[in-house]
């Protein structure tokens, strides 16, 4: 009796997610599950159409597109991304002075909210008139038109996310003052070098931090919006920069074809789930955990 | 001791020069929110208008009151334009009102919905528990597409499309990661305390209250801070859920200033971006140390 009292009140006060759960989560997804197999315009009622959809996805060239846009842009981003973030933090752990300024002249951007920074390197990137080709003018290079060059609208994008590193590198410095002294005392008296003692004991020390970075990194990517959608609608020349979320968006909200944004939603999830399934099986050989087992 | 000493040299060298980098965007979007239109087509890399002396002028004319008509280079009559702040074509005063109140109403129901299941999921023992906390740390992969579309609907059936509604009433029933982040915080909280209390007769509501909301303060300052950043970031919601001007937030009425015929005055654009950038900023400055915490805790023991 007690004891279904507890779990009445428990469930009481985790009530609100519960609840928040079952209608935002359980049912829209339940819904979608369904929905994935029908036809919906939004006004009639859904028709159910069987595989239909999963034929049009599989011989649909523009989902073939984006899922290798986004595949190519979390293969390049994601790395470049972690690799700059660990050798600002690997710098800014030194005895150097202004350390906080510099912390936070990196940890700035993160601020700016999205909108404002797609606008801000809309106009960075302007062929004509932006900062960047106006430096480059400086030191006699020509800039290409950054955003409507078909070559140069995905590595705009790449550069653009690396604008916002500061986040990861805030993190990972946090990661490397909690490695103990003792341990590159020690290591500086076996005679390893600068390199050996990066290589041997900074980066299991920090890997923690990097695997949970990366995997947020792989959930986030696949919903990148906001930024591509207000500089390059629809991705931009020969739509090389048309991303994942970007088009489950036009293909709901812009051709009403709400059955068929519910497959794409489907796959976009599996997808999530599959990477992050496999990123938790490699980090058991990778990931370094301190206390925890040897 | 001498080769590190080069080692540190170099390495505030390149400091500096990634700082300037990662600062310049902001710098430049500061500096062409300060310059007149005739100057944004001219290439030059400055940071202050051509003529220095009027930045201040120039200033309150991109802000503020506007410009009814000016010359050009070449001397030519120009029609004038409106400040971002008086506009009447680009309300930015009002899509701050509407952001305001989202944010208000949002942080304010996540804050404390989240402290509520925290407190289930931390101070209360019950079997299941751990069960539903499983899901719950599950649904954080979920990403929100993949509930977007029947969502969408949902809000339709309530006749909620073109109101505020759907941007702040599911923050009401907390969100997984808050909830989690508090929780690891309230785990902190000696069973001790809730021991005493209950002893002097206090129930679990008056346990929550008055013994570990109080001292809860600084993590329920990152979640507050977190969530506001949030709802003035959020784009796709309001995109999806808004369909009048007069209920835009700014991150959607930010896009009024994009060319719609051709040219973008970039001049405002940046005054106005510069206006939404300006508050976050000013709130890192004064709550540095909530920020880097909360990153940090959000981060490593995630």
């Amino acid at each position: 009796m007690t004891s279904l009292r507890r779990i009445l009140t428990g469930l009481l006060w985790i009530g609100p997610w519960l609840i928040g759960f079952a209608l935002f989560t359980l049912v829209p997804l339940t819904a979608a599950g369904v929905l994935a197999f029908c036809q919906f315009d939004g006004l009639r009622r859904p028709i159910f159409t069987g595989l239909e959809n999963a034929r049009v996805l599989w011989s649909d060239p523009l989902f073939w597109k984006v899922l290798s846009n986004t595949a190519t842009y979390a293969a390049v981003a994601l790395p470049l991304g972690a690799i700059l973030a660990l050798a600002l933090a690997v710098l800014l752990n030194a005895r150097i002075p202004g350390r906080t300024l510099w912390r936070a002249l990196i940890f700035l951007p993160t601020l700016t909210p999205l909108v404002a920074s797609a606008m801000i390197w809309m106009w960075m990137f302007n062929g004509r008139y932006g900062l960047i080709n106006q430096a480059l003018g400086v030191l006699g290079v020509e800039g290409p038109n950054w955003l409507s060059d078909p070559r140069w609208t995905m590595p705009s994008m790449v550069l653009l996310s690396l604008w916002s590193v500061g986040h990861a590198v805030v993190i990972y410095l946090a990661g490397l003052q909690d490695v103990p002294r003792s341990l590159y005392e020690a290591a500086h008296v076996d005679g390893a070098g600068a390199m050996a003692r990066l290589w041997h004991i900074t980066l299991p020390m920090v890997s923690p931090a990097i695997f949970f970075n990366v995997v947020v990194g792989i959930i986030f990517v696949w919903q990148v919006f906001a930024v591509p959608q207000i500089m390059i609608p629809g991705g931009g020349p020969g739509r090389n920069a048309y991303f994942y979320t970007m088009y489950l968006y036009d293909v709901a909200f812009r051709y009403q074809r709400f059955g068929y944004a519910c497959l794409l939603s489907g796959v976009q999830l599996g997808i999530i789930l599959l990477l992050t399934v496999l990123a938790f099986r490699l980090s058991r050989r990778l990931v370094h955990y301190r206390g925890v087992g040897g | 001791m001498k080769s590190s000493r080069i080692a540190r040299g170099i390495a505030l060298a390149v400091l500096v020069a990634v700082s300037a980098a990662f600062a310049a965007p902001l710098l430049w979007m500061v500096g062409t929110s300060l310059k007149p239109q005739e100057d944004i087509s001219t290439a030059r890399l400055t940071l202050l208008p051509k003529h220095a002396d009027r930045t201040l002028q120039y200033a309150r004319e991109n802000y503020y009151s506007g410009r009814p008509r000016f010359l050009d280079d070449k001397g030519v009559e120009r029609t004038g334009y409106e400040g971002v702040l008086t506009s009447e074509n680009v309300h930015f005063v009002l899509y701050l009102r509407n952001t305001l109140i989202v944010a208000l109403l949002s942080v304010t129901g996540m804050v404390f919905s989240s402290a509520v299941c925290a407190y289930g999921f931390s101070k209360i023992e019950w079997r299941g528990r751990n069960v539903f906390f499983g899901l719950m740390l599950a649904t954080m992969m979920i990403p929100f597409p993949a509930v977007m579309i029947p969502t969408y609907f949902v809000f339709k059936h309530l006749g909620w499309i073109g109101t505020l509604r759907p941007l702040w009433v599911p923050a009401c029933f907390g969100g997984a990661f808050n909830i989690f982040l508090l929780r690891q915080f309230f785990m902190q909280i000696p069973a001790e305390l809730s021991e005493a209390a209950r002893l002097d007769g206090l129930g679990h509501w008056g346990i929550f209250w008055r013994i570990i909301l109080p001292l809860s303060r600084p993590a329920l300052a990152v979640v507050a801070l977190f969530h506001g950043m949030y709802v003035w970031n959020d784009f796709i919601g309001p995109l999806i859920y808004l369909n009048h001007q007069d209920l835009f937030t700014l991150a959607l009425g930010l896009q009024f200033y994009q060319a719609q015929h051709g040219g973008t005055p970039w001049n405002l654009l940046m005054a106005a971006c510069s206006l939404v950038t300006a508050p976050l900023v000013m709130l890192f400055v004064l709550s540095q140390r909530t920020f880097i915490e909360g990153i940090v805790t959000t981060g490593i023991k995630g």
